[in-house]
């Protein structure tokens, strides 16, 4: 393939989709796949920011028993909002809106999505579900916890019904991601682009697609039914109207359990493509590693009530959630050999998204295996609700999907922007975030099996100097991803212009222009052969 | 059987305990075990097979797979986490069935604090007395919203349900104080729901429930009150100082007239004393929200009196 030598007044080649159209209308008009990829990296980026900084403050509020920052009433809005914000406007959107739509169709080989319009809509939806949040955080904040527990939720007088809004709308958009995406694997793989030859990334997305069309409906249903209960005094779940509150825990957690692996899966598809692209080697076991993210994209239906062992669902269905919830477990604990194989007779270099990948692996090992205490009935009666549960899922959802996403940032940056970030900072981020990371919460696995509840304002005093420990952990990991912001953002005007493949990589994205072309790729890329081979002869 | 706290648990102090937590030393070393080999390995191949400035341009050799190691590594979990679910199960079953000579205690969570009836007529706030060596019959219901009852010395946890009863039990087999907390969210003071169990032997236990049943011994109207303040957790919501807590203060109110939130007014005597403490609901005071629980059927008449007595005795007029 032959590149147009012609350059833009930045440098880049051109034409490019950064600058082939300029002005703020430009990107809010866009119907560029790439382009609103960005916008949603900008909007998750805000609400990162926004949940992180909730989540210095209750570790600072922690840092000693008794008041430090905040009194309980507002603790309370903080931890609600920490969670809303980082689950509903953060993390679901995170890599399936943001980089998935990026990286989807330049790794099909096609020009666009299935349906641009609906995307840049899906972008909206998001801006607006959003502001319905932030309308909440300013109109005095809720304090229900981002699960909006019944018979709690009816009854607190804050702002319940906006933020259920908020997520009610932010599902719309979720639901037409997910749309979008499997119409366009479907029907807009490059000719030679068969199922078997999809890259790993694809394959997540297209599981995680099927989940969010299939689950949010029912958050979407749920959150109404509660926003009637609240304003029309319709019994469902509130047990003074007649309702009963562990309904509402059933409905909550058949759409919040499958949400896990919304975010976990295209995280999965993520390090599959860094370990491939940094150990030159095809993943171990391709058939099975795109395999599993179907199995499990179907089996997490079927888990949910491994959240409510201590609800008072019946001894039965406890039973059956914890014999289904073990086999969830094995697809991903096969991922996870699957790639550590990968790196045999690799040749690896340990580029910055490289360790983001390598660091993965050992935190996303952490989660899952602590899963298996949690899995088990009768440990998980003791620990069900402490700190342990806390601990447990910051390691799948932040030490999982979020250092696979920084690490997915990292390694696509240069695609989008054409330009490379510091490596020196790349790894002084990496190791702060890292540290930073394994110091907050692992602590918190410790405070919570000696019997620390979670969503608590104050606590006694033997439980102070672990407390500390964990706060101070909080402190380096803010100072990581606060660098890493820094040398990114700075990148963008003084980093050293890369060509189209930086890495090395062998998916159809390497094969375009850094930035790339508005429409991808200047001539039909035609597919002979698998995502991994690294013996091709390369541009 | 481990008596002693160890770095991930508590000490173990029910009968149950040592069971649970020798499940969960096996899954700790399991899971460090595979947590290791993971880690050593991809250690181990990172270092091995790293990019060098020789090996830069080598086309990549071709690795089969084999299909041995592939299966091993799908059976062995499976295997594993099947044994971790029966066992796990069974420990369950011992969790739910509650022995049939097992004594009972109806536990009520509300907000923000417990209360215990026992058999014998006796009931206590937040603090919660037992007999070491016998089972004891938790009998749980809430008077709003969810909480649960988790004792982390004994292994146990339960939801606290509003519209139904929760059922758990224990036989404790130290004599001591434990923590109780409450472990579902339940609004601004969850974190402070927080209770003793106190086990006793069977002898100390008997002189309590006598003495247990009459509180008041010994004390002059005012000073039950004072103690029945504390006791019965008034202490969580009103203060006696003057400053508003998430209720009223009880200082200078009687004789006074208070503004309620429905525009009008009344005079703090005995009788709105009993009626605010009966049915809350009925008078709100201006300023505050209807969040006091009702005492009926947790106070009986002689503590209603004292409990007046004693803001009377806080001055007024
Ligand atoms: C959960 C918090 C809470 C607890 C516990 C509580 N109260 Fe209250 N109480 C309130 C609130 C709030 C008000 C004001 C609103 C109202 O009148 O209902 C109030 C009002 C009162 C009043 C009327 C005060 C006035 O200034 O007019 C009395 C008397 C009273 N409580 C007595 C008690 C006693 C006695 C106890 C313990 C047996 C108790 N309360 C426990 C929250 C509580
Ligand atoms: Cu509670």
């Amino acid at each position: 393939m032959s590149y147009s030598p012609a350059v833009d007044d930045n440098g880049l080649p051109s034409p490019n989709y950064l600058s082939s159209e300029k002005g703020l209308w430009s990107w809010l008009s866009t119907l560029d796949h790439k382009r609103i990829g960005i916008l949603y990296l900008i909007g998750i980026t805000i609400a990162f920011f926004l949940g992180g900084v909730f989540a210095l403050l209750l570790r600072l509020e922690l840092f000693f028993p008794g008041q430090q920052l905040v009194g309980p009433d507002t603790y309370n809005k903080l931890f609600t909002l920490h969670g809303a914000v980082m689950v509903f406007l953060f993390i679901i959107p995170s890599i399936p809106a943001a980089l998935g739509n990026f990286v989807l169709p330049l790794q099909l080989g096609a020009k666009d999505v299935a349906f641009p319009r609906l995307n840049l809509a899906s972008w909206y939806i998001y801006v607006a579900g959003s502001l319905f949040a932030l309308y909440a955080l300013v109109t005095g904040g809720v304090d229900t916890g981002w699960t909006f527990y019944t018979p709690y939720s009816t009854s607190s007088n804050t702002a319940v019904i906006s933020i259920t809004t908020g997520a009610f709308i932010l599902g719309f958009s979720s639901i037409f991601t997910g749309m979008n995406f499997i119409v366009t694997i479907h029907k807009l793989r490059a000719p030679g682009m068969t199922w078997d030859r999809l890259p790993l990334m694809v394959w997540a997305l297209y599981g995680t697609a099927l989940i969010q069309v299939l689950a949010t409906p029912v958050l979407a249903i749920t959150l109404a039914l509660l926003i009637m209960e609240r304003t029309l005094g319709v019994g469902i779940f509130d047990p003074a109207m007649g309702g009963d509150p562990v309904l509402f825990q059933h409905f909550f957690w058949f759409y919040s359990h499958p949400a896990v692996y919304i975010m976990i899966l295209p995280g999965m598809g993520i390090i599959s493509e860094l370990i491939a692209a940094f150990s030159k080697r095809e993943i171990v076991g391709y058939k099975f590693v795109a395999g599993s993210s179907l199995a499990i994209a179907l089996l997490g239906f079927l888990v949910w009530g491994h959240h409510m062992f201590t609800s008072g669902q019946s001894e039965l269905a406890s039973a059956i959630f914890s014999f289904l919830t073990f086999f969830v477990a094995i697809p991903s604990a096969i991922k996870v050999f699957n790639w550590t194989a990968t790196l045999y007779k690799g040749r690896i270099s340990l580029e910055v998204p490289m360790l983001y990948a390598l660091g993965f692996l050992f935190l996303f090992a952490i989660g899952g295996l602590t899963g298996l205490f949690l899995g088990t009935l009768s440990v998980d009666i003791h620990l069900h609700d402490t700190y342990f549960i806390v601990a447990h899922f910051h390691y799948v959802m932040m030490g999982g999907t979020v250092i696979a996403l920084i690490g997915g940032i990292h390694y696509w940056w240069p695609k989008m922007f054409g330009r490379m970030y510091s490596q020196f900072w790349g790894v002084v981020g990496f190791i702060l975030v890292f540290v930073g990371f394994n110091v907050t919460f692992f602590s918190q696995f410790i405070m919570g099996s000696q019997g620390m509840p979670r969503r608590y304002w104050d606590y006694l005093p033997q439980f102070q100097r672990i407390h500390g420990i964990s706060t101070v952990g909080a402190m380096i990991l803010g100072t990581g991803l606060f660098i890493i912001a820094i040398y990114l953002i700075a990148s963008l005007r003084r980093g050293t212009i890369v060509g189209p493949n930086p890495w090395g990589a062998s998916t159809l994205e390497w094969e375009t222009t850094s930035p790339p072309h508005p429409h991808n790729f200047e001539n039909q890329p035609v597919v002979t052969g698998g995502p991994y081979d690294f013996n091709k002869p390369r541009v | 059987m481990d008596t002693t706290a160890t770095f991930w648990l508590p000490t173990p102090s029910s009968t149950i305990a040592g069971e649970i937590d020798l499940l969960f030393y096996v899954i700790f070393y399991l899971t460090t075990f595979f947590f290791l080999l993971i880690v050593s390995l991809a250690t181990y191949f990172t270092i091995k097979y790293r990019k060098t400035a020789e090996n830069e341009n080598d086309p990549m050799p071709f690795v089969g797979h084999s299909r041995l190691l592939e299966a091993t590594w799908i059976i062995i979990p499976t295997a594993i986490v099947m044994v971790l679910f029966f066992w796990g199960f069974r420990g369950y079953l011992r969790l739910s069935i509650v022995p049939a000579e097992a004594m009972q205690v109806k536990v009520t969570g509300q907000k923000w604090f417990w209360s215990f009836d026992y058999p014998e007529g006796a009931s206590t706030v937040n603090e919660m007395v037992a007999p070491v060596g016998r089972p004891v019959r938790l009998l749980m219901s809430s008077k709003d919203v969810i909480h649960a009852f988790f004792v982390p010395a004994f292994r146990i946890k339960k939801d606290v349900l509003p519209n139904r009863y929760g059922v758990s039990w224990f036989e404790a087999n130290q004599i001591g104080v434990y923590d109780l907390f409450c472990a579902e969210y339940c609004g601004s003071k969850h974190s402070q729901m927080i209770g003793k169990v106190r086990i006793v032997s069977e002898q100390d236990y008997k002189v309590w429930l006598e003495s247990a049943s009459d509180l008041g011994k010994g004390l002059t109207p005012v000073q039950y009150g004072e103690k029945l303040f504390q006791l019965k957790a008034c202490a969580t919501c009103h203060t006696i100082d003057g400053s508003s807590s998430n209720g009223p203060t009880f200082q200078g109110i009687f004789g006074h007239e208070v503004k309620l939130a429905n525009g009008s007014s009344v005079t703090v005597d005995e009788n709105y004393i009993r009626e605010s403490i009966l049915v809350p609901s009925a008078k709100v005071v201006a300023g505050f929200q209807p969040i006091m629980p009702t005492f009926q059927g947790i106070l009986k008449d002689k503590e209603i009196d004292a409990l007046v007595a004693y803001i009377q005795s806080l001055g007024g007029k």
